[in-house]
């Protein structure tokens, strides 16, 4: 679990990190910490996960990535394991879940999201992702975003 | 200049979609593997972000590993309540995105907060303030968590 020094480091660092030659060093001198401890910090975040990676965040819309399928599939509860590790090791799918149902309106428990430049290239993928569940999917569905209303992101306190 | 990524940006955003190392001199080290100069590749990380084809450059958090709990949540709107209704989330503080989407259920937002039990106490006001019923679809299980942009 973090401490208190971990979570003022992530809270100075979550914004992004420093553009310079020894971004380490300059978070440490910010937070009047010694640059081995900063480094010694993230490498124990990031192998406890709480630091899932370093690295860079890409804006989709940037990239020309307009468009995002929510694909949702009812499979049975005994091979959802073994079929979301499938769908989740396809390189286009960016994240996949399990999730609870809401019956009678949503009997979906397997979530994977798609992006693409067009609205052909997501019903592609949502396609690839029907191939490989065959018959273990008895009914699915694509939601495709219409609009962003809100993207901050995650924010601890310091 | 256009701030379109030219070749060499792709090379290096789909290279920096992986780990940056934690070593005295990260820079250098991506620009090495890529065969390009230290100094670029800081020039062109920072020119990326400036131009806001990169959200961010930095560590990405795991909520629930803080001790904090994110959960997805659907409403289905009235289409002429729908921007007031968003107007109303975007003020929340726990409401970290929202997407409208193309379904009964047309707008989906992740809320998340500081420690697990937030989460209801959240969705509660989201059915407050709206009148309108919170389906949770909390994570049971994650498969795969990327940002696998080719760029």
């Amino acid at each position: 679990m973090a401490d208190d020094t971990d979570r003022r480091l992530l809270a100075a660092v979550q914004a992004g990190l420093p553009l310079v030659r020894e971004p380490y060093r300059a978070v440490a001198e910010r937070l009047g910490l010694d640059k081995a401890d900063v480094m010694a910090r993230l490498e124990r975040l990031l192998a406890s996960g709480a630091v899932r990676r370093i690295g860079a965040v890409p804006n989709h819309y940037r990239l020309g990535l307009v468009h995002n399928g929510m694909t949702v599939w009812d499979v049975a509860d005994a091979e959802v394991d073994r079929l979301g590790a499938a769908v989740g090791a396809l390189d286009f799918v960016t994240h996949c879940y399990r999730r609870p149902r809401a019956l009678p309106l949503w009997p979906y428990n397997l979530f994977a999201m798609v992006h693409g430049r067009t609205e052909g290239e997501i019903d592609d993928k949502r396609s690839v992702i029907a191939c490989l569940l065959g018959d273990d999917c008895r009914t699915s569905d694509m939601l495709p975003s219409t609009r962003i209303l809100k993207k901050t992101g995650l924010r601890i306190g310091a | 200049m256009t701030g379109a990524p030219d070749a060499v940006d792709r090379r290096l955003i789909n290279a920096l979609q992986g780990g940056f190392p934690v070593v005295p001199r990260p820079f250098a080290a991506v620009a090495e593997a890529l065969g390009l100069d230290e100094d670029d590749v800081i020039g062109r990380i920072a020119r990326l972000v400036e131009a806001g084809i990169l959200s961010r450059f930095g560590p990405m958090l795991d909520a629930e590993r803080l001790g904090g709990a994110v959960c997805l949540c659907a409403l289905a709107v009235p289409p002429e309540r729908f921007d007031v209704v968003a107007a109303m989330l975007a003020d929340m503080p726990a409401v970290a995105h929202n997407y409208e989407r193309r379904h009964a259920l047309n707008m989906w937002f992740v809320l998340a907060t500081e420690t697990p039990q937030g989460i209801e106490a959240a969705a509660r006001a989201v059915e407050a303030a709206t009148g309108l019923a919170v389906a949770r679809f909390p994570k049971e299980r994650e498969y795969f968590i990327g940002m696998r942009v080719e760029a």
